[in-house]
């Protein structure tokens, strides 16, 4: 009985290495880049953790064929290396001897990727499986593209600086025009009290804008020397 | 000492006296706009001086010109070159209170080409000058988002790969000439105006508007921002940068000095044209601004100041260029080198972290006697951080590709990438409000516009048909064109320019009036230092620095780089020669400033010459006021 199960055990297991060696047909290479991804709170890769990734392989079959045959055990791993590195197949359900076309294994997969890098907390470029392509996420488009709102509103801010400062401008020189021609109106009628000294109003001798004629001698010169 | 005077009669009755400005300055009857304070003055002098170049042009020259030892030639010619001839502009344009047209028309009627040619060449200049701000403005409208759109690639229609010419170039290289530029592959092939770009140049333009649109009044108040907040952006990127890795190898790689760079000639010469370009002189924009000063303030006191500040100002923001330049080298490298190591430790499954930047070596030869076959198989990169950080880039080049990829690299990218297009259009508006200063106040002097029309409208209309013109800007060739007009407009003509101003003043307008004259304003004679340099040497200084460009110029093949992704060495740029027509175009951009010194000279003493009428200059304008009812009728 004893010989017999353990005749079995090593058919099983040659079976199994056979099926599941590097470059088999249908053997996929999984790379896991845990430190890279984690840093300090990389956890070790231990006999646990390759429990949990046939269990995710499985799901990922159930999920895509949508028959609950594949069992954890449908999922050999080999050549594990200190790297993180190994080797995968999924074994038919049905029939222990032949793996499932390597097809069906990439689509469950990429039906599953986000799934399957979350068990491991890592990412499509930390968990690679060597001979599925990563799809590229297509970026996030917002309906308007954000420089035009900022455009806007910089260009709401100079037309309205514009308008401010030609009215203002307007508006001085209104005011400008119609002091002069108030003046004006108000001295011809004679009503514009203006002391007067010397014939310059005082007004424009306080302003300064009188002009002092430079041909008179200067001051010191007034008095002819004796 | 060179006595030479050149005969210049009636000079006295063009120019005010001393007892007319001691006059003006009493009873404040100048009608010419005026500053409200000192502060405003410096502020705006310095913003016009401190521009792009000092971010993007110094930093380069300084490290390929021997790092360190570059000081030396820049130190040296800034103060031979620099000073003299900044002093000389403030002096003459406090004393004259005229802008550049008046100033050297009351020097010599014969003259006045000279600020002609300066009006011209500043219009040229503020033409290219708005649009790189425009680009300013593209990249900073786009910096609100998070990536920021120059990060990653875009993907292809169905969504399977990256866009080849990303892919093979870079994302901010693809960003800056496809989804910017969307530059074509030559001169020639104008294609459409990009409308995005032309939003952005409207802003540029509309901003610009709104800033010089009462003259000093409003650019008066707009120089408190505009010039002091690229310090404010500068020191705030200065710590960011020295606490990012990498940084202390850029800075000391900028400032290793490299003796062996002075022998070069052509170090001194870069050296002289960038002080000279630096300084913004010979725009016109200078005189004008030191022609609203008060007679008495202290010309050569300012000029000394500014020219430090300049100084300072470029060694500063080259320092914080390459701290982060250095970041980004350290970066690249990094990421070489980690890329050497994972095709070492997924070829030799050899567990993570075994492999350092440190044992790689010993890694290597390891695995080589382990397994030489797939050792052979290898593809190694090679990573070197001195190439790296001497990937020497200047101009365009340096910010809106090298700078933004560094940005994308640093955390909270896009709050650096708003600050330094922040800082960038500051530096790039305060030098437009001298290029348009330099303008519009010759417009007004030479009387093309009639006087009763109001400052905002002449300003409008000179902002508009500028606007309209640098709609060739924003075609598809755009780029190309600003670099012709960058590499010619800007360069030979303020060259002459120059020495034609120095030599106006020292020997027509004569050193002795000129040296009475700032005794006059500022209190004291200018010492023998001014005396030598504006006599003899900044003269000659230009004169070799015009001679050897002139040379250059025009020994080298006209070679320009284009973007062509159908290029075999693509992503380097490929370089082509222009076209016949461009020819032509060059010469006129540069040859009609130049020429119109000369050709209005001879016009001037044809005119002279063929008319035989007695000289009417003798009629002064009187002094003595008649006043009708209060009111002075004649203002002066």
């Amino acid at each position: 009985m004893l010989g017999v199960l353990l005749l079995a055990f090593s058919v099983v297991s040659v079976a199994s290495a056979e099926l599941c060696k590097p470059d088999a047909q249908n053997a996929f290479k999984v790379r896991l880049s845990i430190k890279t991804a984690l840093g300090d709170n990389a956890y070790a890769w231990d006999a646990n953790e390759e429990y949990l990734f046939k269990a995710m392989m499985a799901f990922a079959m159930r999920r895509y064929s949508s028959k609950s045959t594949t069992q954890i055990s449908n999922v050999l791993l080999c050549n594990v290396t200190d790297r993180v590195s190994f080797w995968f197949v999924v074994t038919d359900s049905s029939k222990n001897t032949t793996t499932v076309p390597g097809s069906e294994v990439e689509a469950a997969i990429r039906m599953n990727r986000n799934r399957i890098n979350s068990a491991f907390l890592l990412s499509d470029k930390t968990l690679q499986f060597l001979k599925i392509s990563t799809t590229l996420s297509p970026p996030v488009e917002p309906s308007t593209p954000v420089w035009l709102i900022v455009f806007g509103v910089v260009l709401s801010l100079i037309v309205a600086g514009i308008v401010f400062l030609v009215v203002s401008g307007i508006r001085k020189h209104k005011k400008k025009n119609k002091e002069s021609t108030e003046r004006e109106n108000l001295e011809e009628k004679g009503e514009v009290t203006i002391t007067i000294e010397n014939g310059i109003p005082c007004e424009t001798l306080d302003l300064k804008a009188g002009h002092v004629n430079g041909v008179f001698a200067a001051d010191d010169e007034r008095f002819t020397s004796l | 000492m060179v006595k030479l005077q050149l005969p210049n009669p009636g000079l006295e009755d063009r120019i005010p006296s001393h007892t007319e400005l001691e006059v003006l300055e009493k009873e404040e009857a100048d009608s010419r706009p005026k500053w409200d304070n000192k502060a405003q003055y410096m502020l705006t002098c310095v913003g016009f001086c401190v521009g792009l170049g000092n971010v993007w042009r110094f930093p380069y020259l300084c490290q390929s010109h021997g790092g360190g030892a570059f000081m030396i030639p820049f130190l040296i010619l800034l103060i031979l070159e620099g000073i003299p001839l900044l002093h000389l502009e403030f002096a003459i344009g406090q004393r004259l209170r005229k802008g550049s047209v008046g100033v050297w028309s009351s020097i010599h009627p014969t003259l006045k080409g000279v600020g002609i040619a300066a009006m011209c060449v500043s219009f040229l200049v503020s033409l290219y000058y708005n649009t790189i701000i425009a680009w300013v403005m593209w990249y900073f409208f786009n910096s609100f988002q998070e990536p920021l759109p120059w990060s990653t690639c875009p993907l292809t229609n169905n969504r399977t790969d990256y866009i080849e010419e990303c892919a093979k170039s870079s994302p901010v290289d693809y960003f800056w000439y496809r989804e910017t530029l969307n530059t074509s592959t030559s001169i020639e092939d104008s294609g459409t105006i990009q409308w995005w770009l032309l939003l952005c140049l409207t802003c540029a333009w509309g901003i610009l508007y709104v800033c010089t649109i009462r003259g000093i009044e409003t650019t008066g108040k707009a120089v408190y921002i505009t010039s002091t907040l690229p310090y404010l952006v500068l020191t705030i990127f200065l710590i960011r940068g020295l606490t990012l890795k990498g940084s202390v190898n850029g800075i000391v790689f900028l400032f290793t000095p490299n003796v062996t760079e002075l022998a070069n000639p052509v170090t001194w010469l870069d050296a002289g044209a960038q002080v000279f370009y630096s300084f913004s002189l010979a725009f016109g924009g200078l005189i004008s601004f030191s022609s609203y000063n008060p007679v008495h303030n202290n010309c050569e006191k300012d000029a000394v100041i500014i020219s430090v500040i300049n100084g300072f100002t470029s060694i500063y923001a080259a320092t914080v260029i390459y701290s982060i330049i250095g970041f980004r080298a350290t970066e690249r490298y990094d990421d070489c080198f980690d890329k050497n190591i994972l095709t070492l430790m997924n070829a030799f499954d050899l567990p993570e972290g075994n492999v350092t930047q440190d044992n790689f070596e010993q890694m290597q030869q390891l695995c080589n006697m382990t397994d030489p076959v797939t050792f052979a198989s290898l593809n190694f990169e090679t990573c070197d951080l001195k190439s790296l950080l001497s990937e020497g880039v200047e101009g365009t080049g340096l910010a809106f590709i090298v700078f933004t990829e560094a940005i994308t690299k640093m955390p909270i990218s896009p709050l650096w990438s708003i600050l330094f297009f922040i800082m960038l259009f500051c530096l790039g508006l305060s030098s437009m409000f001298g290029n348009i200063e330099g303008v519009l106040v010759p417009l007004q002097d030479l009387k093309i516009v009639p006087p009763k029309w109001p400052k905002e409208l002449i300003t409008g209309i000179t902002c508009a048909g500028s606007y309209l013109i640098a709609f060739i800007f924003v075609l598809r060739s755009g780029n190309y064109w600003l670099a012709l007009f960058d590499s010619f407009a800007g360069s030979i003509p303020l060259l002459i320019i120059a020495f034609c101003e120095m030599f106006s003043v020292v020997y027509i307008y004569g050193i002795d009036r000129f040296n009475k004259d700032i005794e006059f304003m500022i209190g004291h004679k200018p010492n023998i230092f001014w005396q030598v340099t504006w006599r003899v040497i900044s003269p000659l200084i230009m004169l070799v620095i015009f001679l050897f460009y002139f040379v250059v110029k025009v020994n080298e093949e006209l070679l320009y780089s284009v973007w062509n992704p159908k290029y075999e060495e693509f992503p380097k740029p490929q370089k082509i020669g222009y076209p016949g027509w461009v020819y032509a175009i060059i010469v006129i951009i540069a040859g009609v400033p130049s020429l119109i010194i000369p050709a209005f000279a001879i016009y001037k003493a044809i005119r002279n010459c063929c008319q035989k009428r007695s000289d009417h200059t003798g009629l002064i304008s009187s002094i003595s006021e008649t006043s009708v009812n209060g009111n002075l009728k004649n203002s002066a």
